[in-house]
């Protein structure tokens, strides 16, 4: 059976390229970069240009790099470490109601340790409005966590704008750019950040790699404790094979940027039309201001874990914002902020596209979809009741 | 999400005894769109309180139509009183198991079929009022 990867937003397979990179880290130069031998200076130098590489992409210093075990760790040292160092200002952080777990659930833990948080709603597109940033703000925030591109729905956020804001009032600002980097231009500077989060396996480079940019001079205090590597920011080894691959992922997945989303845009135009046509099907996110890759839909009257199955016996893999597939009774919380009901929740479906997809394949989604709802339609109660029922627009 | 096995992937695609029901004898309906799931059973019952036809429309992820599927197989031909013995765990062993997560959120097909059984007795008692 043919197998087709809509999934690109949870994770994409790794470059050959970034492969090659790394192999060379595992056996052959395999020294720890602490090392002062020839072993650790190889290492070293690995890791010292995989750096440059990092720095170069995102327009920061090399000594505002810290290399961590993935989005999720970066997103804590960010939050955790600033909240540490700051506390004695404040207990207040501002972020969004739409952040991925990693940023919610930090903040969460910190509300039961005496920090209050406040979670800022989003419109029916998942934007925050920069308003709303501005008269959260208190004299004693302070940290603004908010995420350059949305994973569910591929909203990019005005990071640019929320930069100026939380610089203007002296409040350190953190975005989680997990989704962005390789789909949208990310640059520090341009985006008024103190802190970005990012994560290899989400441009083709290997899982359980990432890294935290810190802005020179941002107070930070680190969570974990050990050794003297990554100025101590977050000691312990360095994963320099991961690293080496994390460069050279970074550095693919920023060249020629624009010219290679242009074409994942038109297999996303093609997708969407083609969903649309299919009736009840509704977009979620904003129409334009998304992550190139990112398709969301709502199908009423279908569950989303049923098509997802579905699609799946088909060769097809995408995913859902079902509760089923948030690992708790609800569906998830992005899509419940933006203001869907929990009917249109439960029935949404992501395709996020990549390098790799044709037009061939969303063409093939397209003709085995419709059949696939129908099943699913005619099983569902709320399909055969769907004229008494009141219908949300 | 969960990993099916192969018993359960089978009644989520092919399902038995999807369908409405004209003139059912009894309807039952359990669950809620908030939580993603809604099953509704239909049954047909003869005079020594057998079940002779059942139907069943479901919304909801895998397990929800697998167990909706299994229901109305181990239902038909049991009476009324045998349907009420039938609880959510029996159908899952029949289906050879759910992933843990599923045993308590999706798996409520015995419920539905309780309600429908229910509402028949209701009507017959209205009936024979």
């Amino acid at each position: 059976m043919r197998r087709i990867y809509l999934d690109h937003a949870a994770t994409t397979p790794v470059n050959p390229e970034v492969i090659a990179a790394m192999l060379p880290y595992f056996h052959n130069n395999f020294g720890n970069p602490s090392s002062v031998h020839g072993f650790g200076r190889e290492a070293r130098k690995a890791v010292d240009e995989a750096r440059e590489k990092v720095a170069k992409a995102i327009g920061a210093d090399v000594r505002e790099i810290v290399f961590t075990s993935g989005g999720t760790e970066a997103d804590n040292l960010a939050i955790q470490g600033i909240v540490l160092a700051k506390q004695d200002k404040g207990k207040h952080i501002v972020t969004s109601a739409i952040e991925h777990h990693a940023v919610i659930d930090t903040c969460g833990f910190l509300g039961t340790q005496g920090f209050e948080v406040t979670y800022l709603p989003v419109d029916e597109y998942g934007l925050v409005t920069p308003a709303d940033v501005l008269a959260a703000i208190r004299p004693d925030t302070i940290l603004i966590t908010i995420m350059h591109a949305n994973n569910e729905m591929g909203t990019v956020q005005p990071i640019a704008e929320i930069g100026k804001i939380a610089r203007a009032h002296g409040i350190t600002f953190h975005t989680d750019a997990v989704q962005s980097i390789g789909s949208i231009p990310v640059d520090v500077n341009e985006l008024n950040v103190d802190l970005l989060s990012l994560s290899a396996h989400k441009f083709y480079g290997p899982k359980g790699i990432g890294v935290l940019y810190i802005r020179k001079g941002t107070k930070i205090k680190p969570v974990t404790h050990g050794g003297g590597q990554e100025r101590k920011y977050r000691p312990g080894t360095e994963n320099h094979a991961s690293i080496v691959g994390l460069g050279k992922a970074i550095e693919l997945a920023t060249t020629n940027l624009v010219e290679k989303q242009s074409k994942i845009r038109m297999l996303r135009h093609r997708l969407i039309a083609g969903l649309l046509a299919i009736p009840e099907v509704k977009l979620n996110g904003h129409p334009e201001q998304r992550l190139s890759g990112n398709v969301n839909v709502s199908i009423r009257y279908v569950e989303g874990e049923s098509l997802i199955l579905s699609l799946d016996m088909k060769g097809v893999a995408v995913s859902s914002g079902s509760a089923c597939t948030s690992g708790s009774l609800d569906p998830s919380h992005v899509l419940l902020a933006m203001g869907l009901s929990h009917e249109e929740a439960h029935g949404s479906l992501r395709l996020t596209l990549g390098h790799d997809n044709t037009e061939e394949e969303v063409d093939y989604v397209l003709s085995v979809l419709p059949e696939i709802i129908e099943r699913l339609r005619k099983m569902s109660p709320l399909y055969s009741q769907r004229y008494s029922i009141p219908v949300r627009t | 999400m969960s990993v099916y096995n192969e018993k359960v992937l089978e009644h989520f695609q092919n399902p038995r005894n999807v369908g409405t029901m004209e003139n059912a004898d009894g309807v039952g309906e359990v669950g809620n769109i908030n939580c993603g799931d809604i099953m509704r059973i239909y049954i047909k019952v003869d005079g020594d309180e057998r079940i002779t036809d059942i139907k069943f429309q479901t919304f909801g992820c895998g397990a929800a139509v697998a167990t909706s599927s299994m229901v109305t197989e181990l239902a038909i031909g049991k009476t009324v009183d045998e349907a009420l013995i039938m609880n959510n765990k029996d159908v899952a062993e029949s289906l050879g198991g759910l992933p843990p997560i599923k045993m308590h959120c999706s798996n409520l097909a015995a419920d539905a079929l309780h309600a429908a059984v229910k509402n028949y007795r209701e009507k017959r008692a209205l009936h024979q009022r």
